[in-house]
């Protein structure tokens, strides 16, 4: 056990100095908080607002993580396929889950480093009001779990090509229909002129990243919510497994 | 050390290695011979543990590749086709993450890494990029990954691919003295590769085994193994070849080339003939025959040669029907 844990830790320390050996991470992260602030102040109007909460911040996090999450994680095994490296790991005495875990919890910390750099507003609203931390604070766990189900979407897609870009492209466009199956007009748009029955609209719904991680931003911890995340991640994960395999058996 | 029986691998309807067997033990390097696509790397392949077989077993050291992977990896080296490592690292660093994936901590890190930077001759570029380097040391750079843990079996893909040839020699050296304690399996189409460094070799083509012997046993199998070959001056050809073909034990005279007063022939020998029998013979004519000898020498055979006719000659069958 104790060896199973030192592989995944291996992997995740390369993959992790992979990141930041290059300038990319740097410009990525600087991005993230930028566009994160953006939207906060620009269009979620957090001063206009007059009220002491984040969620002029939180709202816009599906969408920044649907860009942000594909461009990160898209090289996590593609680039492994390009390079031949591949064989290369799957030819070490670890197995294919630990390399899989390993990689993915490297960019998951690579994500969770990004959002706490955007801590300022936090600081923000505690000086100009007085703000319910615990709700800011559900509102950033859910944030990283959206971020890690996105990220191991991606991982998946990672894993079914060579090239970064189609990989990116792919779970951008996944990752929008998980936001979009509980976005507000999108729904609304189900049940008024798509004509289907609420039942339908309520599954496909719960389906969405959405649904789900509006209970956090309301500071609302809900096992459904964690067991939903939990278990995007590892279908996802389990999906990159099959598809690692059935790579190299053709 | 290593065991592999009656290996199959299918893609799709396409079968790239059919039933191919062998054992190497420690102390031997096995080198594995055969022209493009004809299942080499497939072989070597199943052989880690990268894909599995369609049919057939695969045992390093007593442990079965599909049931205790771990285990069997644990036991091997593997330099896989065209060398690859990551470029986003440098030397040194992507040697010490390979040695961490084989478990190595600590001070046995510190020293498995100096050892294959040493062996694999790679001190200018430990702090260097892996994407900076030449083609010479990337190569070197992953063979020194497969050898880091100082493993009982080692299997390289095309080791001496795209190297010079000074970097190729090294190399060679490199696996001969490694074979002395280790079960080496290494795939080449350079033939001399063979001779130089391997104990055995295989000759695999379209997914078969074709030929498996010593180097020498395989040079036997040439068309020219044992024949005499003669440069005569100032002889006429007819003659030459009459006086030579009464030999009893030679089968056929052949004349390879003539001109510039030069007869250049070739005896060809009846059955296998040792220690140079024929040539003694030949040069007892060309003693009584008063012929000034040029050149006169027993011919062993080329590996080069062995290998066209074994494998294009199935081709050519398979054409035909």
């Amino acid at each position: 056990m104790n060896s199973s844990f030192g592989n995944i830790w291996c992997i995740t320390k390369r993959e992790l100095s992979g990141y930041f050996n290059s300038p990319v991470a740097y410009v990525f992260i600087v991005i993230f908080v930028l566009f994160a602030n953006f939207f906060s102040f620009m269009l979620g109007g957090l001063f206009e607002r007059g009220q002491a909460n984040l969620e002029a911040f939180f709202t816009w996090h599906p969408w920044l993580f649907m860009v942000f999450v594909p461009a990160v994680g898209m090289r996590l095994w593609a680039e492994e396929r390009r390079l031949g490296t591949l064989e290369l790991l799957l030819t070490m005495p670890i197995t294919s889950w630990q390399a899989i875990v390993g990689k993915f919890v490297a960019s998951w910390i690579f994500l969770g480093l990004s959002l706490l750099l955007t801590f300022p507003i936090v600081f923000t609203v505690n000086y100009l009001g007085d703000p319910d931390n615990g709700v800011i604070f559900a509102g950033y766990v859910g944030s990283f779990l959206m971020a890690g189900a996105f990220l191991a979407i991606t991982c998946a897609t990672s894993a079914l090509t060579r090239s970064q870009v189609v990989s990116f492209i792919v779970s951008v466009v996944i990752c929008f229909g998980l936001v979009l199956a509980g976005f507000e007009p999108a729904v609304n748009f189900m049940r008024s002129v798509a004509g289907f029955s609420d039942r339908l609209v309520d599954v496909v719904a719960s389906f969405s990243v959405m649904t789900h991680f509006m209970n956090f931003q309301k500071g609302v911890l809900v096992i459904g919510d964690l067991v939903f995340f939990f278990s995007v991640i590892l279908f996802s994960l389990f999906s990159t497994a099959v598809i690692l395999r059935n790579l190299r058996t053709n | 050390m290593i065991n592999v029986q009656n290996l199959v691998k299918d893609f799709g309807p396409k079968r790239a290695v059919s039933g191919v067997s062998f054992e190497v033990q420690k102390g031997e390097v096995l080198g594995f011979l055969g022209p493009n696509g004809a299942g080499k790397s497939t072989t070597m392949r199943m052989i880690t543990g990268f894909i599995p077989p369609t049919s057939g077993r695969v045992t390093i050291g007593g442990h079965d590749i599909v049931d205790a992977p771990l285990a069997a990896k644990r036991l091997m080296g593997y330099l896989p086709e065209n060398a690859p490592a990551y470029t986003d690292m440098t030397v040194g660093g992507f040697l010490n993450f390979a040695a961490e994936l084989r478990g190595l901590r600590r001070d046995a890190k510190t020293r498995a890494v100096s050892r294959a930077i040493e062996m694999c001759f790679l001190e200018n570029v430990v702090h260097q990029s892996v994407d900076t380097l030449s083609k010479g040391y990337r190569h070197r750079t992953s063979l020194a990954q497969s050898i880091i843990h100082d493993p009982e079996v080692l299997i390289l893909d095309e080791p001496t691919d795209g190297l010079d040839p000074n970097q190729k020699h090294e190399v060679r050296g490199l696996i001969k003295r490694m074979g002395e304690k280790k079960a080496i399996v290494f795939s080449t189409h350079i033939l001399e590769e063979v001779e130089a460094a391997c104990t055995r070799a295989i000759i695999i083509d379209r997914g078969q085994i074709v030929a498996n012997g010593t180097p020498a046993e395989l040079l036997l199998k040439s068309d020219n193994a044992g024949a005499v070959s003669v440069k005569v001056v100032g002889a006429a050809r007819g003659a030459v070849t009459e006086k030579l073909a009464r030999i009893e034990k030679a089968r056929k005279t052949v004349v390879v080339s003539e001109g510039d007063n030069v007869v250049w022939v070739r005896v060809l020998p009846k059955g296998q003939l040792r220690n140079g029998e024929l040539a003694r013979e030949v040069s007892a004519v060309a003693l009584t025959e008063k012929w000034q000898v040029q050149e006169l020498h027993t011919e062993h055979g080329r590996l080069d040669e062995v290998f066209r006719s074994i494998t294009s000659s199935d081709v050519a069958k398979k054409e035909a029907a």
